[in-house]
Parts: C-alpha cells; structure tokens; sequence
C-alpha cells in the first residue's frame, strides 16, 4: 500500500502547477485537482487570518479521517503538498526535499517559465526517485 | 472562521484518497458523510474540530504542540448534552447561557491543560 496518495505545487496565485498521483481510489480529473488546489491555497490565507498569534504562515498539518496532509511554503509563495496516510512520518523532510528538487531542475531550467505548469523531464525522474526511497524508507521500518 | 471549517471539510470530502466515488467538490452532505477532519496544525496555533451527528460543532485552538485533543472534545459534547440539551429552559439554536455548562466547561479546561 502506498504511504504517499499525491503530491501538489501551487504557484503563489493559487494556480496548479504541478500535480501528480500515486494511487490513490478515483484518480482526480484535471478540473478537480484545479479547483481543490486554489481552494487549499485560500484556506491556508484564511487560517494565517484566524492565528490568535501574530506570524502564522498557515497550516503545515492537516489531519482528515482517511488521510493527513503536509503542507509546505517556500518564501517565495509556492505551496507544496503531499497527501500521505495517516500518521505517515518524515514528510517535512520529504517537502523540503522535492522543494530543492524543484529549485534544481525547475528554476534553473532556462525553457521553464515562472508560474505555468511544470513540464521538466529532469524533475519528474529525481521526484519518482526521491518519492520511492521514502517509500522504501517506509517499508523498511 | 465558519467559511473556513465548512471549505475545509468539502475539501477533505473531495480529496479522500480511500474512496473512488466522491460526488463533486461542494456537494453538500450530512454530518458524518463523506471524509472530514479532525485537526490541522499551523505554526502558531493547532485547531481541533469535531462536527456530531445533529450538527454541532465544537473548536478547541490550542497551543500547536498539543496532542490528540478528540477525546477532550467529546467530553464537551457530553457536557453540552447534560448541561444544554437537557437544560427545559433552553431552546435549540439559540446561544447557550446555562451557569452549570459554563462552570464544568471551565473546570474541565483548566483541567486539561
């Protein structure tokens, strides 16, 4: 069974730039996964308004009944997130990880252009790659 | 926050990776259908939620290092039940002003923290 459902990125305008499943039941169609990214990118607006504290950067955990949800923001505005099982561990070093992927072979690729989807061979292999050794990670333990 | 918490659970009734036929996103459904929530953490503030089968919500925000706070919130409910909905003054929906709720909630939350 797989401990990863998918991964998402959202550019900073809440517009789906990447999206990719890893089985889960009743794979999302392309409308679906546009709409529920932006609805992620204003709940996680919304709950930095609600923080009772000063400084919240919106939610890193999110804790359903058949799945958790890491979220990650980089400084620049891009969300990541992954859709896990419960209880699922390591999945902020796992964000961070695909994170610098993302610097590597997206950024620094001089035909991606800011913003739109991502279309990099480069980024797909070392993310599969990166994704099946937590996998195996997971296993192991 | 309402807008949040109700977005929130149709997001999380969309996204269930378990179940293949999920409706659309928004599709309105009952409490306890579809997937819903328990908690989210951000890095100020961890929000537990619970919804009961008649539809009352309960919200705790609590520092984010807290644990699994369910438990806690069922024994509100227990105590809205006792002290609410068996209050024969009280009339549904509207807002709570019973003295034996609002005591026993007290205790009980300086207890638990």
């Amino acid at each position: 069974m797989a401990a990863i459902y998918s991964l998402y990125i959202i550019n900073k305008s809440g517009g789906l730039i990447f999206y990719k499943d890893y089985g889960s039941a009743g794979r999302m169609d392309t409308n679906d996964s546009l709409r529920v990214a932006s609805l992620w990118h204003s709940m996680h607006a919304i709950s930095q308004q609600l923080s009772p504290i000063a400084g919240c950067s919106g939610i890193e955990l999110l804790e359903a009944d058949t799945f958790d949800l890491h979220c990650f923001q980089s400084l620049t505005g891009t969300k990541f997130f992954v859709v896990c099982e419960p209880g699922a561990q390591h999945m902020e070093g796992l964000l961070k990880y695909i994170y610098e992927l993302y610097t590597d072979f997206v950024l620094k690729n001089p035909f991606y252009e800011m913003e739109m989807p991502i279309r990099c061979e480069l980024f797909d292999i070392n993310l599969a790659q990166a994704v099946q050794k937590d996998r195996v990670a997971l296993l192991g333990r | 926050m309402f807008g949040l918490l109700f977005s929130l659970k149709s997001f999380t009734a969309k996204m269930d990776p378990t179940s293949a036929d999920k409706g659309n996103l928004g599709v309105p459904q009952l409490p306890g259908q579809g997937c819903s929530f328990h908690s989210f953490r951000t890095n100020t503030y961890k929000l537990s939620f619970t919804e009961t089968p008649s539809g009352i919500k309960i919200i705790l925000v609590t520092h984010p290092r807290t644990g699994d706070l369910r438990d806690s919130l069922k024994y509100i409910y227990n105590l809205y039940v006792e002290y609410v909905v068996k209050n024969p003054l009280y009339s549904p929906g509207t807002p709570i002003r019973c003295e034996l709720f609002n005591t026993s909630l007290d205790q009980y939350v300086r207890s638990i923290l």
